[in-house]
């Protein structure tokens, strides 16, 4: 029979493996889910794996969906690493969103191109602002920071709501609930003419590297992961808990809005209630299966986003609603979750429990 | 306590092992080891920590099933499978850390224990009745968290003797305790072993097995490397048995070369503090005078207050008033430790694993703990050199690591022990708190670090060492201030102390006159 047995040293094979079994076990379950619903499963995987990366614009269209994700994962990834749980990154994206779609809006003829960086400063403060009344709930009255984030994404999107059915709604818009649209001006660059992919790319590409010097090369990004993995070890070397708390939030705040900033005023164009699409939520999954590290991030915001356009091709082309894309994300986080015990534990062929304990 | 001596086994045996062996993932525990425990026979196992005594009681205990080996009871083959099914056979043991619910009283810790459904005034009964006859003097009736630790252990034997238990286990039960205590728990165990219950009783301890124990076995690395009889034994040729060496002699200093003490360069000031936990000990007017040059010893059962005054000390309690920590005449009690560290002050902390050291970081990324020597102004570590310095503290300090790439937690506590204590040696601090310096590391290794104490001693440091062992602080101290329920005794030169003073200081029986002279 089959036994689990600790390993001496957690093993570094494994923890790069764990991803690549989970997702194998995904697509396996993928198969049986899709010869279950009547379809052909290759077909479906197709939609999944092929279709999202067939050619430049399937890779534009990727990008858009993949550098969202890939900055609130950094940020997060740093978040938990110094064992402060930010769950609410959405709420953070939206405010983000929100506060850089209302300086997008004030844009007007004389605007110069530079308002872009005003704009994606304005997301990033707005991020930074959302999680910074976590980071005081939890500093003063140390509430929970699971509960309080979590919930202020349904506060966010409540005054997101407010803003476009209120004080931002476009009065020639025929009372829709959105924003005017943003002038061309106030357009996040594209790389290239004729494809959607922006500099957000540029940005992310950036960002892990400098997520990677932070948390390998920095002293300050070592104190930040000591408190996460040793409290009381934190304290003997008299690093600041409070300090890690607020730059763990404030951090990932910030990416949340950077990313939320550049959504508004990338492909999105206008305000709208529809700004929430769930990126924030979906970051906490690519941010664990790129094990909280910056490269195995930039690859599992990939693989998420083409879970994304796969979602969405299985539904057009296939006829499978769209709760598959959500199937998908939780079924790799899941397995995942499962082969990480690996990392800890190896298993053993015990061949009978009774004959070797005693020698007679 | 007149026992044949071991030559003659007339005596029938209680419990025979043979072969008896236990493989963990990394190590061997227990390497076909044999045992033979006659009936009201004090048996003692002597090894140090990691030289599988735990593995092997545990076995016997039915905690931990070996590999392979033979077990007789009685006579008669038996495959322990479980504690229940030891205490049943009639084989008890206390462990080193007591399993006690403190709210609850001596009584309702005794009765949980129970296999069997007596009523708790049965119980209590019962205890009175064992307590009386074995001198154990307790009150079944008072919660554990107002008992004293010899208290507490006396709490856990009875409760082993509930079973009449025709074999008890002892896991080095003098840790906790101070000389005095000891005495009263051997007279205890002596009266237990005429009536023909067996006693194993485990230890590193030379002296008290010496004292106690008329047969001993002998561990190292898991393999038996004696069967003797301690009594006619010397301690070194114990501990050639035991590490395989005799105990390196530590270099005696003339009085008359030592240099004369250096002025005050750590000063507390009438410290109180109230416990945090409702389990920690609240300190009680603590001053404390350490000088340039001295070795200042802190002596005391733990528990009493060490841990609340080293958090006090090293900046980890951020709860000191202005003015209550003076270092070289600047007030840093409010300083946090890391600010404290930059004026000179290092410790070396209890806890290796998870406060002295992260678990699951690297030996080289643990340097950075507590040296930033390696960390640039603009804030970038240099790798390279965080590497280097972490592979010299595992040459100099004859660390068993796997590199400076190993992970803390792969290393056998006292390794570890030897990493953290050389990382703060190493740093040449000004004053150098340091807990348990010695505590589970070999003996080759416990005197170079005592010899590398002396040494920052002779060179101007100021160090305050805390220490359960007494036999340590006599050979390393110059001073010795004793620590009891969360007071400080007033300080003695070690040349006026004697072990039956300090222990009695240590149940908090020290002439209040003096500590007023003192402070006068």
């Amino acid at each position: 029979m089959l036994k689990l047995e600790t390993r001496p040293q957690p093993s570094k094979l494994m923890s790069l493996a764990s991803p690549l079994l989970a997702l194998l076990i995904t697509v396996l379950i993928g198969i049986g889910l899709f010869m279950l619903l009547g379809r052909d499963p290759l077909r479906g995987l197709q939609m999944f794996f092929w279709e999202p990366i067939r050619s430049v614009n399937a890779w534009s269209e990727l990008s858009l969906k993949a550098t969202p994700l890939l900055f609130i994962a950094l940020g997060l990834a740093v978040c938990f690493r110094s064992n402060v749980w930010n769950i609410g990154a959405e709420g953070q994206f939206v405010i983000g969103a929100l506060a850089a779609g209302w300086v997008a809006m004030q844009a007007d003829a004389n605007s110069s191109r530079w308002i872009v960086a005003a704009i994606l400063a304005a997301g990033v403060l707005g991020g930074m602002a959302w999680a910074g009344i976590t980071a005081l709930l939890r500093d003063r009255f140390n509430a929970n920071e699971i509960l309080v984030s979590l919930m202020l994404v349904y506060v966010a999107d409540l005054l997101l709501g407010y803003m476009v059915y209120g004080p931002l709604k476009d009065p020639n818009g025929y009372n829709f609930p959105q924003s005017i649209t943003f002038l061309a001006i106030t357009k996040i660059p594209r790389l290239l003419d004729g494809w959607r992919a922006n500099i957000g790319v540029l940005i992310a590409l950036a960002s892990i590297a400098a997520g990677w010097l932070l948390m390998f090369r920095t002293y300050a990004g070592f104190a930040l992961q000591v408190g996460g993995l040793a409290p009381a070890a934190a304290r003997y070397a008299g690093f600041s808990s409070r300090r890690a708390l607020w730059t763990a939030l404030l951090l990932s705040g910030g990416m949340a809005g950077l990313a939320g900033a550049l959504e508004v005023a990338g492909p999105l164009g206008q305000l709208t209630p529809y700004v929430p699409a769930g990126y924030g939520f979906a970051a906490i999954i690519v941010a664990f299966v790129g094990r909280l590290h910056p490269v195995g991030i930039l690859f599992s915001s990939i693989l998420m986003s083409m879970f994304y356009i796969g979602g969405e091709l299985a539904q057009s082309r296939l006829g499978l609603p769209k709760a598959i894309t959500g199937v998908f994300q939780g079924l790799l986080l899941f397995t995942l979750l499962a082969c990480d015990t690996l990392i800890h534990y190896r298993l053993r062929w015990v061949h009978s429990r009774v004959a070797p304990s005693v020698r007679a | 306590m007149s026992q044949p001596p071991s030559q003659m086994p007339n005596l029938p045996l209680r419990l025979e092992l043979s072969g008896i062996s236990k493989q963990y993932p990394a190590v061997k525990a227990n390497d076909e080891v044999n045992l033979k425990v006659e009936a009201g026979r004090i048996h003692a196992v002597l090894g140090e920590n990691g030289a599988g005594k735990s593995t092997l009681m545990k076995i016997i205990y039915g905690a931990v099933q070996p590999d392979a080996g033979l077990m007789v009871w009685n006579g008669r083959p038996v495959q322990i499978k479980s504690p229940a099914q030891a205490r049943q056979l009639g084989i008890s043991m206390v462990y080193q850390h007591f399993s006690l619910f403190d709210t609850l009283t001596a009584a309702e810790n005794v009765w949980l224990g129970l296999d069997k459904g007596l009523s708790l005034s049965e119980v209590t009964a019962r205890i009175r009745v064992l307590a009386e006859s074995y001198g154990l003097d307790i009150d079944p009736l008072r919660p554990v968290h107002s008992l004293s630790v010899g208290e507490r252990q006396r709490v856990e034997i009875i409760r082993a003797l509930m079973g009449k238990p025709e074999l008890l286990i002892l896991d080095e039960p003098t840790s906790v305790l101070t000389p005095q205590a000891v005495d009263k728990l051997f007279i205890t165990l002596r009266q237990l072993a005429a009536q023909g219950c067996s006693i194993l009783y485990i230890s590193h301890k030379l002296d008290e097995i010496r004292a106690l124990c008329s047969q001993c076995t002998v561990l190292r690395g898991g393999r038996v490397t004696g069967e003797v009889d301690p009594r006619s034994q010397s301690n070194a040729e114990l501990s050639r048995l035991m590490i395989g060496a005799e105990p390196p002699r530590l270099r005696q200093l003339d009085p008359l070369a030592q240099p004369p003490l250096g002025t005050t360069v750590l000063e507390l000031r009438e410290l109180s503090l109230a416990k945090e936990s409702p389990f920690g000990t609240s300190l009680v007017d603590l001053s404390l005078q350490l000088r340039r040059g001295e070795i200042l010893g802190i002596a005391g059962v733990s528990g009493n207050g060490q841990q609340e005054l080293m958090a006090a000390l090293s900046g980890e309690d951020p709860r000191l008033a202005p003015g209550q920590l003076h270092l070289f005449g600047a007030d840093i009690a409010g300083a946090n430790a890391s600010k404290r560290r930059r004026l000179g002050l290092h410790f070396v902390p209890e806890e290796r694993l998870g406060r002295g050291a992260v678990p699951t970081l690297s030996l080289a990324q643990n340097t950075l703990l507590t040296r930033t020597e390696n960390v640039t102004s603009m804030g970038w570590i240099r790798i390279q050199k965080v590497q280097q310095l972490a592979q010299d503290l595992i040459a100099r300090f004859q660390v068993r690591a796997g590199g400076a790439a190993a992970v803390a937690r792969s290393l056998s506590g006292g390794n570890l022990q030897k990493f953290i204590v050389g990382r703060e040696i190493d740093a040449n601090p000004k004053v150098l708190i340091i807990c348990q310096p010695t505590w589970g590391v070999d003996v080759g290794a416990a005197a170079q670090i005592r010899a590398e104490l002396l040494k920052l001693r002779d060179g101007g440091c100021a160090v305050l060492v805390v220490s359960e062992e007494l036999d340590e602080l006599f050979e390393i101290s110059d001073r010795l201030v004793v620590m009891a329920q969360g007071r400080l005794s007033p300080a003695l030169a070690v040349a006026d102390a004697s072990r039956a003073l300090i222990g009695e200081w240590m149940s908090g029986l020290w002439p209040q006159e003096v500590s007023q002279h003192a402070e006068a």
